[in-house]
């Protein structure tokens, strides 16, 4: 008979502390402040098989599911820890195109990070950055070309060369057709070259990952802007192609309805980003593009793109820099890491607050900015708590450069342009969801087009389902 | 790469270039712009198409060299190549419209703007008369060109070298004082002269169009720099314009945003002229 009593408490069994994921190596954030290099430096092959040692390889992983594309996570992290890296590196490739980039910018935290089983009592399998490691192991060790099928002398466009247009275009030209991306600037990439700085991925990656596109035939004209120099429709009935996908993007910068928005220092993180990134405007006067900024910096919103304005204004060498938000730390859409990384490098947060006004000076620089305190309210359509405004709580905050980083809208370019193209209300490009085909037979769309602005890997996936989607047309499935 | 294929040099800072771009050539319309990058170093700027031959596939460029980006590309000669040219951008002007009597305005370097909408104006059965206005007579553009297209023309300097001593407005004014009856008014140049003709054509109610050459970057309405307030509203001139209600533009704030970058156009400037060889 079991007696209470005898359960004495020196039976319980001794739990191991929860671990950590072996930390990341990064550059120091004094250092860094100054400087646009890469913040994470990666793991080396020694902390890689560490990490990857205490994965529990599931019978039944949950990390996969969490993963937009299903990488093979379990699979690929066995092939680190015994250190077989560059099949690791196929293994992701297999369903994941542009690893070295995921590695770096997708939010683990609400993906394969968030279900790992190990995680539940630990910090999780350091998933990104083990994939982030492979990644670069393959690209340093001349990753083997893959398996291409014959040319079918099929022609397909892709517009646009941000994750979504380059993730089709991979998969089509390994299949055989003969892709076209259609570029609008004068450089590939979309977001990941024009808005995501260096320091946190660089272009070289993102250029690696295009060279490699190029060696599978894929042809890419820049300056081209569709629905200007040629529509949608044109590419279709004179120039011979066969289907056509859009993947534009959501570029198209949002102001607030405050009075202010069009001071000679308020910019769209949009632009802020586009001349230091794309315009290298960190090395004026050698490159000619200019950027201003000034001593005192408020950037509104709290998403990456709000981080990304925020630490690229410390690195061009604001002194104080401020994220203003509206909602409370637990809200930050960011990604973990990069609200983290900014705190470490100095960003001040002043939360629960909103812009009413930003005031000018006769020449239209800023010379402040009114402000209302905001709390919290019940949870909105979104599920987050709705920030309401605190009456008289106005006040003004000393700044003189204001940057707006509240999210970006569709370019309304293609569907203006595009005749028979169905939009919703908000101007994204409406599609059959396992498809990714539009209202028009042939013009499949995907990315933050379809979606509003999104993620990386979701853009990606969805250029994997409208490759699939071309490939079954064309094929008369 | 886009080659050019002639050269031309209109006065002092005022340069002419023909530049193979069939594809762009092929679709453009009056009105519309191209945004161009000269080299890899280069910054993204933006130049009304001041003609195009759709059979030889070229764009004219016609630009005043105020600054680096400017003075680089001017120096480049025939069989030159631009890296970048992306186009054509912006709405096209209204051209195929009957309005009855339009008066095209040009100032400086605004008159090689104005020349291709006049023609079309002109071609559409309108009756045009053209007000061509620079500082002094070295700077006047187009003369004969304009000459050719217009039913009336009127030239006017600052310094009276040539033509009527005064403003493209002396002339605007003179007209609508007289009671000619204008229909439309299109006038691009520096901001304050578009500012005036606005003023002197809202009194009257004459529909007026101002093309705006604000900052840009992408040209394709994807990042906020070229943001005008028109009639209270925001609008971006690279994708809602160039070509604006001249009485509804806000041309002070518009001024300001013009003088974004000075320092650093200056700084840029001095660099160029001292690698030229020229003073600091
Ligand atoms: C600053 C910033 C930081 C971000 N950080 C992250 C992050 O850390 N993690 C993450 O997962 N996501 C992040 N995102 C979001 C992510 O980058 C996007 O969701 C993703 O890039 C969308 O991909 P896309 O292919 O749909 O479009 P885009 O990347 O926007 O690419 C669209 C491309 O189409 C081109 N184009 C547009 N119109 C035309 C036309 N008419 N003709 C020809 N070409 C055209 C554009 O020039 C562009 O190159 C960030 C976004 C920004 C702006
Ligand atoms: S130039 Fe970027 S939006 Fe107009």
């Amino acid at each position: 008979m079991s007696d209470r009593s005898n359960k004495a408490p020196a039976k319980k069994r001794e739990r191991k502390p929860p671990t950590k994921k072996v930390p990341m190596p990064e550059q120091d954030p004094l250092e860094r402040r100054k400087n646009f290099d890469e913040v994470a430096l990666g793991y080396d092959a020694e902390q890689a098989v560490a990490e990857a040692e205490k994965c529990l390889q599931c019978r039944n992983p949950k990390c996969i599911d969490g993963c937009p594309v299903e990488v093979n996570i379990k699979e690929f992290i066995e092939l680190v820890r015994v250190r077989r890296f560059m099949e690791a590196a196929l293994k992701i490739k297999e369903t994941n195109s542009l690893p070295a980039i995921c590695g770096r910018v997708c939010p683990q935290e609400t993906q394969c990070e968030q279900s790992c089983i190990y995680g539940i009592r630990n910090e999780p399998i350091a998933i990104g950055r083990l994939e982030r490691f492979v990644a670069d192991y393959a690209r340093a060790h001349d990753e083997p070309m893959p398996e291409i099928l014959d040319r079918i002398g099929r022609k397909i466009a892709v517009i646009g060369s941000g994750p979504a247009g380059l993730t089709c275009a991979g998969d089509l030209a390994r299949l055989g057709y003969d892709v076209t991306i259609f570029e609008a600037f004068h450089k590939p990439g979309g977001v990941l070259v024009y808005g995501i700085p260096e320091f946190r991925l660089p272009k070289d990656i993102v250029m690696a990952e295009v060279e490699y596109l190029e060696r599978l035939g894929v042809e890419i004209k820049y300056d081209y802007v569709i629905g200007k120099i040629r529509t949608v429709l044109e590419l279709i009935d004179e120039d011979g192609y066969d289907a056509v996908f859009l993947g534009t993007g959501a570029g198209a910068p949002n102001f607030m309805r405050i009075s202010g928005m069009n001071l000679v220092t308020v910019f769209s993180a949009n632009e802020f980003l586009t001349r230091v990134n794309l315009m290298k405007a960190y090395e004026f006067p050698e490159y000619d593009t200019p950027v201003r900024i000034g001593n005192s910096v408020a950037v509104i919103g709290g998403g990456n793109v709000a981080m990304d304005a925020a630490r690229t204004s410390v690195r061009l060498g604001a002194d104080e820099v401020t994220i203003i938000y509206r909602r409370s730390m637990e809200e930050l859409p960011a990604r973990l890491e990069e609200v983290h990384h900014a705190e470490e490098e100095g960003v001040h947060f002043r939360l629960l607050t909103s812009p009413t006004e930003v005031l000018g000076n006769e020449s239209g620089e800023v010379i402040g900015m009114q402000c209302i305190e905001m709390e919290l309210g019940e949870p909105d359509e979104s599920g987050r708590r709705r920030p309401i405004p605190i009456p008289d709580s106005e006040s003004t905050i000393n700044v003189d450069t204001v940057i707006v980083a509240i999210g970006n809208s569709p370019n309304p370019i293609i569907p203006q342009t595009t005749p028979g193209l169905d939009v919703t209300y908000w101007g994204t490009i409406i599609v059959n969801e396992e498809t990714g085909m539009t209202s028009l037979p042939g013009v499949f769309a995907g990315g933050d087009i379809v979606t509003g602005a999104a993620t990386v890997i979701s853009a990606m996936g969805a250029g994997k389902r409208a490759a699939r989607g071309i490939h079954k047309l064309l094929n008369g499935e | 790469m886009y080659e050019i294929l002639f050269k031309k040099i209109l006065n002092e800072n005022t340069k002419f270039m023909v530049v193979d771009a069939p594809e762009i050539a092929r679709v453009c319309k009056p009105g519309q712009f191209v945004v161009i990058r000269v080299n890899e170093t280069g910054e993204r700027i933006p130049l009304t198409i001041a003609d195009f031959d759709r059979e030889k596939g070229t764009i004219t460029i016609v630009f005043q060299e105020v600054g680096k980006s400017t003075k680089l590309l001017g120096s480049l000669e025939k069989g030159d190549k631009i890296l970048n040219f992306v186009g054509p951008l912006g709405k096209p002007t209204p051209t195929e419209k009957v309005y009855g009597t339009v008066v095209a305005v040009g100032g400086g370097c605004g008159t090689a703007i104005v020349y291709p909408v006049a023609r079309a104006f002109k071609e559409a059965g309108n009756h045009l008369i053209s007000i061509n206005g620079a500082r002094s007579m070295d700077l006047l553009i187009y003369r004969r060109e304009m000459e050719e297209i217009s039913d009336e023309t009127y030239e006017t300097t600052d310094d009276g070298s040539c033509g009527v001593h005064g403003f493209v407005t002396t002339v605007l004014g003179d007209l609508i004082s007289k009671g000619r009856k204008i229909d439309l008014v299109f006038a691009v140049g520096p901001v304050p002269m578009m500012k005036f003709v606005s003023k002197i054509t809202a009194a009257q109610e004459i529909p007026t169009l101002v093309s705006l050459n604000s900052i840009m970057v992408d040209g394709t309405g994807m990042c906020g720099a070229c943001r005008v307030n028109v009639g209270g509203q925001m609008k971006f001139s690279c994708v809602d314009g160039p070509e604006f209600d001249g009485h509804e533009v806000d041309y002070d704030e518009l001024m300001g945003r013009l003088n974004a970058y000075k320092e650093q156009e200056e700084i840029s400037d001095r660099l160029w002229n001292e690698s030229q060889g020229g003073a600091a």
